[in-house]
């Protein structure tokens, strides 16, 4: 209730008496030496507090994979907006007024700005080529099976950028109390502030304390960028000795922070003439930025996904994520998988109208069956029915039918068109291969004297419902009344490391070793596995009872299912423990007189395992699919040297209740035996499928290519004028 | 440079120094500490400010703060009664429209300016009422079912929970 009463409190609304405000001075090149910074002199400096590289007591990056962002250019920046000075001072106005009047010099480089260009010499910035990360996957005779089939249909996609636009913009808070610094803040991931600030500040884990506030919205962005600011809320505050609140207000947050990787995507595809896949040819390039920070991952899922939910012989993927002079694009809700889905989804409609097929039977003959293998050769055996998930998308949509009406309305309206589009496509739940084994995630369930318990977990509530989600799992696991179990704030000096939350893993992976930890804390009241309710809040009592006993806590750590075996070198087996698999259908009606285009319905069908909560779950759909159609649709940028143009809400534009149908949702359920009650990770699902399903609706709607999005007016104007002129010539 | 304001807020009046360039949400926020209302923008443009003037919804941060001086100013603090949570809180809860919760104060008061006048709002309605309120978390359809839900309580007088039939 406290988020209905106005009571929960995000960074800005924690007390602001005694602060200072930060504001951070950026470069305004792309590309350059450092000449020199400026401080104009019609203002007394003395009165600020002043931080550059040189007050950084570590090392000078915001480590997280790799030690090659800085936290403050040292001299040389590499994108737009990246950071130079910070200041602060006890009025956020004037703070923010002076920060305008810090003058970054560079002496320009030519910058890279096309990820699908070849650079040139003089471009080269990581390694000989640019290339922040390559990753190929192989199986079976690519060649070979495209020379032999009978039908190759080539086809070429690209998707544009997306920024999350959480409601509450980024911001830290961070003060020292004795030996500790402490940072309060709307963030993801509590550790990664932790890890990136130890080698920078040059202090230990004791010495560093990380607490989640309130947070209005991550979805991915919220995972890496926290620790930037985190880091220049620390200098400030170690500098000055005050409490420093650094919030970026909308404008500075949609222009710097990271943002979906921009993505081009090309198929060469085999089939027979009974619509057989023979051979899958994938290249996917994203566009990494200037850093390395998330992008290898980011384009691991995505060749990982490539290839579909379909069973195919031969498959090759080759992925690259290329450096460009833009600020470090980063985790996003999909994380790579939903460019890659909207290329092969998008083309797998290309390839169905070349056979003459109706999109959802050429899916249909390719489905992947229990004991078929995916891209990576992993044998998929979870008992899962793909094709009822088609199915029931299928027939809450009448499918068959409703392509016939809207073929007849189509005929009768020349500037209504309708379309109806499907997409299918699958997600893998947690970290890719071995990537949970490296994480060491650790829960503990603690024994409260009231006879309750509390967990404590790393992973944080940002409106996705962990907080509702671990309550109910400890309180059925070990019978005892939800309202004697709490869940601590994520506080790292409170909680231990279970891990990022993000990669759908919360519920999944983590809420799995909130069920590990309640039986070990059962095992230490000595209750067998059976025992539930009265009788463990009696034990606990019990324990506590006796003078001067310590604190009883429960602990699980992370064991990698045995079913699990995964070549980093190849990238051959299980990439992930469990796929949730979905099958979404758009309908669409373009207006020819504004080339606008409406959803008039949605339907998502997806098998998760084990829905956990019925309204939760549909809130994360429905959401998800809602940032999908935008994605789709409407966000669209305008670019100038590698950095965003149009960063207010009134020129970068999100689905309004206006925009938006409403959102129809099914669950169908097959338990996952390694995830929390049986339940898959779905958090990032709903993002995959509306781009090609929209995409594919536009295309039946009018014909045109669609094979770019977002699908703005003027970009469907231009398709549609093509068509037109290739018809008539 | 300060001015003293009378502002009326939530049923409280408070004489508050506020300075002349403040605007309303601004004044809530950091003289009044009444933080439940937010800033996503600070522009006019997402909603998440929104407070009730005088039975009006109103984007407080671009309202100058002496365009509210005796004016009855209601925020997300002043929704609930003396009796407890006010059905369209109780709705919220019970349809999970409340998600992340930073649009929430905003859209509540967005909702329940219209409700208060017209408590059968139909979706259409209720969809205008609230197309200057941002929301990237939900898809908005829960916030439908839940504004929908909270009208026919207050038109009915009955609890939400007993409509949908929750114990
Ligand atoms: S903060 Fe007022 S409209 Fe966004
Ligand atoms: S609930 Fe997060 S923005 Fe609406």
């Amino acid at each position: 209730m406290a988020k209905l009463t106005g009571r929960e409190l995000y960074v800005d609304d924690l007390p602001s008496a005694d602060h200072l405000w930060g504001a951070t001075v950026r470069s305004p090149s792309p590309r350059g030496r450092i000449t020199a910074v400026e401080f104009d002199p019609s203002i007394d400096w003395s009165e600020f507090v002043i931080v550059t590289a040189d007050d950084i007591p570590g090392r000078n990056a915001v480590f997280l994979m790799e030690y090659d962002q800085p936290a403050l250019a040292d001299g040389y920046v590499r994108h737009v907006h990246e950071p130079v000075v910070l200041l602060a001072h006890p009025s956020r106005d004037i703070v923010r007024r002076a920060a305008a009047l810090v003058t970054v010099r560079v002496e320009l480089e030519a910058p890279v700005l096309d990820f699908c260009a070849v650079p040139e010499a003089g471009g080269i910035q990581h390694g000989t080529d640019n290339v922040l990360k390559h990753i190929l996957i192989e199986k079976g005779d690519i060649e070979a099976a495209l020379a032999a089939a009978p039908i190759v249909v080539e086809g070429e996609y690209f998707t544009g950028s997306q920024e999350h636009v959480y409601l509450e913009t980024q911001g830290m808070r961070a003060h020292v109390d004795g030996d500790v610094l402490v940072i309060q803040g709307s963030m993801q991931c509590p550790y990664y502030v932790v890890k990136a600030l130890v080698p920078l500040l040059d202090r230990d884990e004791a010495g560093i304390r990380v607490i989640q506030t309130a947070t209005g919205g991550g979805f991915g962005g919220k995972e890496e960028y926290p620790s930037m600011i985190a880091a220049h809320a620390a200098l400030l505050s170690l500098k000055s000795g005050r409490p420093v609140k650094l919030i970026y207000d909308r404008w500075e947050d949609l222009a710097v922070t990271t943002k979906r990787h921009p993505s081009r995507v090309r198929h060469r595809t085999g089939v027979d003439s009974d619509g057989r896949l023979l051979a899958q040819d994938i290249e996917i390039v994203l566009d990494g930025g200037a850093y390395v920070t998330l992008s290898p991952v980011v384009l691991s899922r995505a060749v990982i996904h490539a290839g579909g939910p379909y069973a195919c012989d031969a498959v090759r993927i080759d992925g690259r994520a290329m450096l460009t002079n833009s600020a470090p694009f980063g985790a996003f809700r999909g994380f790579g998988a939903p460019q890659a889905f909207f290329g092969l989804e998008r083309h797998m409609d290309v390839v169905a109208a070349r056979l003459a097929m109706d999109p959802a039977a050429f899916r249909r003959v390719n489905l992947i069956r229990d004991g078929q293998q995916t891209g990576t050769s992993q044998t998929i055996s979870d008992g899962a029915d793909r094709l009822e998930v088609l199915d029931t998308a299928l027939a809450a949509c009448r499918w068959g039918t409703r392509r016939e009406q809207i073929r007849r309305h189509n005929e009768s309206h020349p500037l209504a068109k309708r379309g109806l589009g499907l997409a299918v496509f699958h997600h893998g739940a947690g970290f890719t291969g071995n990537g949970e084994v490296m994480l060491q995630s650790v829960v503990h369930v603690a024994a409260t004297p009231r006879g309750g318990v509390e967990v404590r977990a790393a992973s944080v509530e940002m409106g996705q419902g962990t907080t509702t989600i671990f309550t109910q799992l400890a309180a059925e696991r070990l019978g005892l009344d939800p309202d004697t179990v709490e869940v601590a704030q994520p506080d790292t000096h409170r909680v231990p490391d279970s891990g990022p939350s993000v990669a759908s893993r919360t519920a999944m992976v983590v809420g799995y070793l909130v069920e590990q930890a309640c039986d070990d804390l059962r095992r230490r009241l000595g209750l067998t596995d059976a025992a539930r309710g009265d009788a463990v809040a009696e034990a606990i009592r019990t324990w506590y009872a006796a003078p001067g006993q310590e604190e009883l806590v429960g602990e699980a750590t992370y064991l990698q299912p045995s079913h699990v075996e995964w070549d980093e070198e190849t990238y051959r087996g299980d990439a992930y423990g469990a796929f949730a698999w979905a099958a979404y259908v758009a309908e669409v009606e373009v207006d020819l007189k504004t080339y606008s285009t409406r959803v008039t319905d949605f339907v998502a069908v997806q098998e998760i395992g084990r829905v956990l909560n019925q309204t939760l779950a549909t809130g994360q759909i429905q959401g998800g699919v809602a940032q999908g159609i935008g994605w789709a649709l409407l966000e669209d940028f305008s670019w100038r040297d590698g950095a965003m143009q149009n960063c207010q809400l009134t020129n970068y534009i999100i689905p309004t209740s206006d925009d938006l149908p409403p959102i129809r949702v099914e669950f169908l359920e097959t338990p996952y035996s390694h995830g929390a009650q049986g339940a898959k990770g779905i958090g990032e699902l709903p993002m995959d499928g509306p781009g090609p399903a929209i995409a594919n609706a536009v295309a039946h709607a009018l014909g045109v290519p669609a094979v770019a999005i977002p699908l703005t007016p003027e970009r469907l104007m231009a398709e549609h004028d093509g068509l037109a002129a290739r018809e008539a010539s | 440079m300060k001015q003293i304001l009378e502002l009326r807020v939530n049923g409280d009046r408070h004489e508050v120094g506020v300075p002349t360039h403040f605007t309303l949400l601004e004044t809530l926020r950091y003289v009044l500490g009444l933080t439940g209302s937010k800033q996503g923008c600070d522009k006019g443009d997402c909603g998440a400010c929104t407070v009730i003037v005088d039975g009006e919804a109103v984007l407080s941060c671009i309202m100058p703060v002496q365009e509210a001086e005796g004016r009855e100013v209601r925020t997300v603090e002043g929704i609930a009664g003396r009796r407890g949570a006010h059905p369209l809180q109780k709705a919220f809860d019970l349809t999970g429209a409340a998600q992340c919760g930073f649009c929430t104060p905003g859209i509540l008061c967005s909702a329940l300016a219209l409700l208060e006048v017209n408590p059968q709002a139909d979706r259409d309605e209720i969809a205008r009422a609230l197309s200057g309120n941002l929301c990237r978390c939900t898809g908005y359809t829960k916030i439908f079912e839940a504004v929908l839900l909270a009208g026919q309580a207050m038109s009915s007088g009955r609890e939400p929970a007993e409509i949908i039939g929750e114990p």
